[in-house]
């Protein structure tokens, strides 16, 4: 077996709608959000012969990319589903484009979609650690722990912290497909009730239903389909892995390892970014993922976000789209979709000028997994 | 269980909370029902380990051997829970929930009861604490350090 050779591109992306969503299934927000993935691509639903999906967070059912797969009344020549949680979703490009290498697939679908705030959202609210008598319950818990320990260590502050979810909501405003668009103050941020100290409501991202969808091929199928080719540049992995309490620095992810390998293999680095879409589940996400990706010194990430840097416009604008905190807190597949966006210039009036590269981050558990995915204009 | 554990009404709700016992975690259970930190400690390379497994994580052997040892340690970092997520935890609203590192090795999870949440900090010394949930479980907490 050979290294990888050529090029790959996402040539299609969709989605369903956000938010509060009744009356979809898991399996409608996958297949309808595929299906228009498939038009915006320009392809035929039997044009497709993969099928790849991260499961639904809310109830993790086995099989999930044949079940998808049958929906759609098709009989894929490749399948899988990758436990990395919201990693995945660039994991799953990876997988994409190593079938697509050899042979197996010409065009390759990858969906993520639940229902876990019309359905059953217990998974959210799920103890954390060994023991639920620890009294430590739900994600915002374990990564307020990260948040304090960052606070303690770099003197990372709550007005630093309130920049990421007024910015985050600012790019919402813009944009219609967001649960959330009305522009918030910093007055809103401090009168929003805490959640787990250090964390207001405000640091947290929603829970929400929906779907998104991608289209990944060759570079010499993307050429006649109906809109420009995204070229994937660079994919990188790095897993901490260790449960978040148990890790030797609470203040770290993923990131640095990640984002190195990505980098390395794109061939560029930090100064070629035009716009990032970061995994924003939590206001600290942000700012622990900007530090070790190399755009500003470790523990430096909190000031970064000062003096609108990340707005568009700005010198780095940073999730255009409004990313988890106000698009959707959906585990991370419609931040490529976003980047795809503003890479052909769809962004109306929230995109970058001249959005040549763009990077996606993607985590996974509490910091336990990271995918890094740099994408170009080719 | 001891003969004279009394279970306080303030945290039999917790009870519901405790995993079952299994042939892993039963020692370290015992302890906490004896009110004593037990934790696996290797043969081979000296390290103390949890949760209960039955090799070392460190060095792969399965030369363990159960210890009683003080559990102190300091406070790693930690959160004010405010959301009520557990009737268990309702009345105690806003808890103080402590990443604390033993000075043996392992980091654990605990709550920190009856303190205000304000005189909690980062590199704080606290000692372990255990009370009865029912006639067969106590859970672990953590409280300051005795001076």
């Amino acid at each position: 077996m050979k290294g990888i050779d050529g090029r790959y591109c996402i040539v299609g992306v969709g989605q369903t709608p956000y938010g509060k969503v009744p009356g979809m299934s898991q399996l409608a927000h996958n297949v309808l959000a595929i299906r228009n993935a498939i038009e915006d691509a320009g392809l035929e639903k039997d044009d497709i012969d993969g099928v790849l999906t991260k499961a639904p967070t809310s109830t993790f059912p086995m099989l999930w990319a044949p079940k998808v797969a049958e929906a759609l009344r098709i009989t894929p020549r490749v399948t899988g589903t990758l436990d990395q949680a919201g990693a995945s979703n660039i994991g799953l490009i990876q997988y994409a484009i190593s079938a697509l290498a050899l042979g197996q697939a010409s065009y390759i679908a990858i969906s993520y979609g639940d229902n876990p705030r019309s359905g059953t959202r217990t998974t959210y609210a799920r103890p954390r650690g060994d023991d639920a008598a620890a009294g430590l319950f739900g994600a915002p818990s374990s990564y307020a722990m990260i948040a304090r320990r960052h606070m303690h260590e770099y003197g990372t502050t709550h007005d630093q912290l309130a920049n990421v979810a007024i910015a985050h909501r600012h790019h919402a405003s813009m944009n219609p497909n967001a649960v959330f668009q009305d522009p918030i103050t910093r007055e809103d941020y401090e009168h929003s009730r805490f959640v787990a100290e250090p964390f207001r409501l405000l640091d947290c991202c929603p829970v929400s239903d929906g779907g998104a969808a991608y289209i990944v091929t060759t570079e010499e199928r993307a050429k006649d389909l109906a809109k420009d080719p995204v070229y994937i540049e660079g994919i990188g992995q790095g897993h901490p892995a260790w449960d978040f309490f148990r890790r030797g620095d609470l203040a770290t992810s993923g990131a640095a390892v990640s984002g190195e390998a990505a980098f390395r293999n794109a061939g560029l680095g930090p100064k070629d970014i035009d716009f990032c879409e970061i995994y924003d589940c939590f206001t600290i996400v942000p700012l622990v993922t900007l530090e070790e990706y190399g755009f500003c010194e470790k523990g430096e990430g909190g000031a970064f976000y000062e003096d609108q840097r990340t707005h568009v416009g700005g010198e780095l604008p940073v999730n255009t789209s409004g990313g988890l905190l106000s698009e959707t807190g959906m585990p991370g597949t419609q931040l490529v979709v976003e980047a795809v966006r503003q890479i052909r210039g769809e962004g109306g009036p929230r995109q970058v000028k001249d959005a040549e590269v763009g990077l996606v981050s993607q985590q996974g558990g509490i910091m336990t997994t990271h995918s890094t995915m740099i994408v170009s204009k080719g | 269980m001891t003969a004279d554990q009394i279970v306080d009404p303030d945290f039999s709700a917790m009870a519901d909370l405790v995993p079952d016992e299994t042939e892993l975690t039963a020692p370290f259970r015992a302890g906490l029902r004896a009110g004593e930190m037990r934790l696996q400690h290797c043969a081979a390379c000296s390290e103390h380990q949890h949760p209960p497994e039955s090799f070392c994580y460190a060095c792969g052997s399965t030369d363990l051997e159960w210890q009683t040892v003080p559990g102190h340690g300091e406070v790693y970092s930690f959160v004010v829970v405010h959301q009520p997520y557990h009737v268990a935890f309702r009345d105690r609203l806003p808890y103080v929930v402590a990443t604390v590192q033993l000075d043996e090795g392992p980091r654990m999870l605990g709550p920190i009861f009856d303190l205000e949440p304000s005189a909690v900090s980062i590199g704080m010394r606290v000692e372990p604490r255990f009370e009865a949930v029912s006639d067969e479980a106590s859970v672990l907490l953590f409280e300051p350090e005795a001076s």
